[in-house]
């Protein structure tokens, strides 16, 4: 699941009882709305079975390009491919300007919160946040107590996953501050489409994203250590050839034009990590790791890893290399966290949050759970450490049976699960052999911070292929497509 | 460059090598099968031989047929030079450095793999075998033509000319090794069908049968098919050939890099005494030791590059 992602998409579509799903692209009379005007007319226009027949050419362009992911846990664990639609998703300018307002607010406030939480602990002190909550979970990492990474910057790259449920309604579903991927798709996503479609990028003026590799280098080199001699060297640490990124990690290497590295390529020499080369070890300033926490340095974390380099954090603390995203940014985009966003953005930034939080119960607080407890009919519950749409209920579709089942995970452990409310989430058309229909959709837009915070205006949209689907999660039957933002 | 790198470019070139190898000796095995009317198990066992995996055959296989040789050679995961293991393992290599690869080297590579993956999803029928083997040759030729075409000459390109070189000396040197006695003028009956049979079948595996008649004029001769395959270095295929290759390469990484490496002095040395012997001193000096000893060679070779380059 190259988008490991823990990502859900709720929704109430059941059959009659529930007005449909807010539509991006066409108003109830049908007629499109505002953004996809010019497109409806190109769309209107085009021949259905030449772009059934562009679709295939797309799934061979990705499959000969091998942009693929692997599926953990197949039997034949080959690699797949991500199935794209080649309707896009169109933003206006005027949504984009509120969406990126709120993002901006957001990544501001994340990394003063894990500025904080490494130092002063205000927000415990002030009472927003428990203390427990902070310190006993396993995302926080004390190891960063009192450090402050290069720039203060934690979290490097951040990959904000929204939906919307109508026109002005947009939710922030989750904060991926760790290592979002996904990115490469959002780039081959535009390059097939621009291929295939250069004409509609005539008539429609969509705000380009291609330059993301570029800004993510000079975002990367801008925070070199104070022990940075030099131009910076930054390089990219990937898992290795069987991780399900692979190709995401090679291909943003490539793209900005870095050296791609394994654990074992890496060792600390002299007070800095430098890297094997046929020359013999040179040095690395900025490290875009695509390794978790846990792996990055066996000295530290688990002894047993072998995709880590052993003394990289005593080379980090010591002001020698810059680490990209910080180790334990983790903690604040755990879940548990997520229910106390609203608050969080508001401490640090003084003002409300401008982008919404899911309505989230907490089922450790004992009224929460019973509340859950007696509508998880109507909910859709998570595991606070879950990832990829496993370890969850979803209320409406679920049976009596599982329902009593998870009924009794959740008195077990509470504090181990959060639960939202099902929300109709918004759709857009996907390409089918009849046409056209609605399946819902979310965004995940890319945050770059460095001194300043740069939103790529566009993002990967995942899409639900099935009818009435609720989850987009690539490991689980989702697309993509791409994403427009117009200049408007 | 990376250590790893130079390493995964070294191997994904060798094992593409070995896959195209591996489909011309099976082809030469075919060929021999059609032209003989006598039991043919004695031809895939020296095929298997060749290609080094007797011993594994024998473990998996109550006893030899042509048909699990063909089925071994071609798609058993089980053995390591099977052309699908090959194109595998070449794949994975070509994935692990794919930011030094082209567009183009990369994607007939990965296409090469999803070919052969369908293709060599079952047993080959014998009548399709043919048309098969053709598209093997066909695609990894796409592959170098891709490679030729579009990489830069850097150092990317030199230790992926190794790996090619490396593999291919090994290639031949095995073939010589294990049919040197058919070439030994004490034990041929000059002239007779079995020779010739013989013969061809050799200059076949190294696809040379036609490129023989050109060179020396159409007459099988024991000493001239020696000539040919070690010391001839217009023949692409060659122990000459594969060393003059892999000694421009060394050549071109110790200027850039401003120092050589003990790989560097083997090579030469293997390049000199195979441009300062003649086929007659290399025959005085007994074929089957200067074959085995060049083995030898070739192989030290590559562990010192390894060690030189900082591969592992």
């Amino acid at each position: 699941m190259l988008l490991a992602l823990p990502l859900l998409l709720v929704s109430n579509d059941k059959k009659g009882d529930t007005p449909l799903a807010f539509d991006e692209m066409m108003n109830a009379d049908n007629s499109p709305r505002q953004p996809y005007s010019t497109y409806n007319d190109w769309y209107a226009a085009q021949d259905k079975a030449r772009l059934i027949a562009k679709s295939r050419e797309a799934e061979n362009i990705f499959r000969k390009t091998g942009i693929t992911f692997a599926v953990y846990g197949h039997a034949d664990s080959s690699e797949k491919l991500i199935p794209f639609d080649l309707i896009p998703r169109i933003i206006s300018g005027r949504e984009w300007r509120k969406l990126a307002q709120g993002i901006e607010q957001r990544v501001i406030a994340l990394n003063a919160f894990l500025d904080d939480i490494y130092h002063k602990q205000e927000i415990i002190k002030a009472g927003r946040v428990p203390r427990e909550l902070i310190e006993r979970n396993v995302a926080f990492l004390p190891q960063m107590i009192g450090f402050r990474p290069p720039g203060g910057v934690y979290t490097h790259i951040v990959g904000t996953d929204i939906v919307r449920t109508g026109e002005d309604q947009f939710y922030v579903l989750e904060d991926n501050a760790r290592t979002p991927s996904g990115v490469s798709y959002m780039l081959e996503n535009r390059e097939t489409m621009m291929q295939m479609f250069p004409e509609l990028f005539h008539q429609n003026r969509v705000r380009p994203v291609e330059n993301y590799p570029y800004l993510l280098r000079h975002s990367l080199a801008s925070l070199a250590p104070p022990g940075c001699e030099g131009k910076p060297r930054v390089a990219v640490l990937t898992p290795g050839i069987y991780n399900s990124a692979y190709y995401e990690h090679a291909f943003l290497a490539d793209m900005m034009g870095v050296e791609l590295v394994e654990g074992s390529d890496l060792r600390v020499i002299d007070g800095k990590v430098k890297m094997r080369t046929t020359r013999g070890y040179e040095a690395i300033d900025v490290l875009y790791r695509r390794v978790d926490d846990d792996y990055l340095d066996p000295l530290t974390f688990k002894p047993e890893s072998a995709l880590g380099i052993p003394g990289i954090m005593d080379v980090y603390r010591a002001g020698n290399i810059t680490i990209a995203n910080a180790p334990g940014t983790g903690i604040c985009d755990d879940k548990a966290i997520y229910s106390y966003m609203p608050e969080i953005v508001e401490f640090y930034t003084g003002r409300k949050a401008l982008l919404e939080n899911v309505p989230t119960w907490r089922c450790s607080e004992a009224d929460s759970l019973k509340y859950v407890l007696e509508n998880l009919a109507d909910l859709v519950v998570k595991e606070v450490h879950g990832s990829g749409g496993y370890g969850m209920l979803v209320g409406p579709t679920a049976s009596k049976k599982e329902r009593t089942l998870f009924a009794e995970k959740l008195k077990a452990r509470p504090a181990n699960y959060i639960a939202q409310p099902t929300l109709s989430l918004s759709t857009v058309p996907i390409l089918v052999n009849k046409g056209i229909a609605p399946r819902h959709v979310d965004l995940r837009p890319y945050v770059l911070v460095s001194d300043k915070v740069q939103i790529i205006p566009g993002g990967l949209t995942r899409v639900a292929l099935k009818a009435g689907s609720l989850v987009v999660n690539s490991s689980q039957g989702g697309g993509t497509k791409d994403t427009w933002v117009l200049e408007d | 460059m990376l250590g790893r790198t130079a390493n995964g470019l070294y191997w994904m070139f060798r094992y593409i090598e070995r896959a195209e190898n591996s489909a011309r000796l099976i082809d030469a095995g075919l060929r021999m099968s059609l032209t003989r009317s006598e039991a043919t198990e004695d031809d895939w066992d020296g095929v298997l031989q060749s290609s080094g995996v007797r011993d594994i055959y024998d473990e998996l296989y109550p006893n030899l047929t042509s048909a699990d040789a063909i089925d071994f050679l071609l798609r058993d995961k089980a053995n390591p030079s099977s052309v699908m293991s090959c194109i595998d393992t070449g794949r994975n290599n070509a994935r692990m450095v794919r930011t030094a690869l082209t567009r183009e080297t990369w994607e007939a590579t990965n296409e090469c793999w999803l070919n052969l993956k369908s293709t060599l999803a079952r047993r080959i029928k014998p009548a399709d075998l043919p048309e098969v083997i053709d598209g093997i040759k066909r695609m990894t030729g796409l592959i170098r033509g891709a490679f030729h075409g579009t990489m830069l000459r850097n150092e990317i390109f030199n230790f992926s000319r190794i790996g090619t070189f490396i593999e291919r000396a090994d290639n031949t040197a095995r073939i010589l090794d294990v049919k040197y006695y058919v070439l030994l003028p004490a034990v041929s009956q000059v002239g007779s069908s079995i020779d010739n049979v013989q013969w061809e079948s050799i200059l076949r595996s190294v696809s040379a049968h036609r490129s023989y008649g050109w060179v020396y004029e159409a007459e099988y001769k024991p000493s001239n098919i020696a000539d040919f395959l070690i010391l001839n270095g217009r023949m692409p295929r060659s122990l000459a050939y594969c060393y003059d290759k892999i000694v421009s390469n060394l050549g071109y990484l110790a200027r850039e890099y401003g120092e050589a490496h003990a790989a560097h002095a083997t090579a030469e040395e293997t390049l000199s005494s195979l441009r300062n012997h003649s086929i007659k001193d290399v025959m005085d000096q007994g074929l089957h030791e200067y074959i085995e000893n060049f083995i030898s060679h070739n192989n030290r070779l590559g562990e010192e590059i390894s060690n030189g380059y900082r591969f592992n």
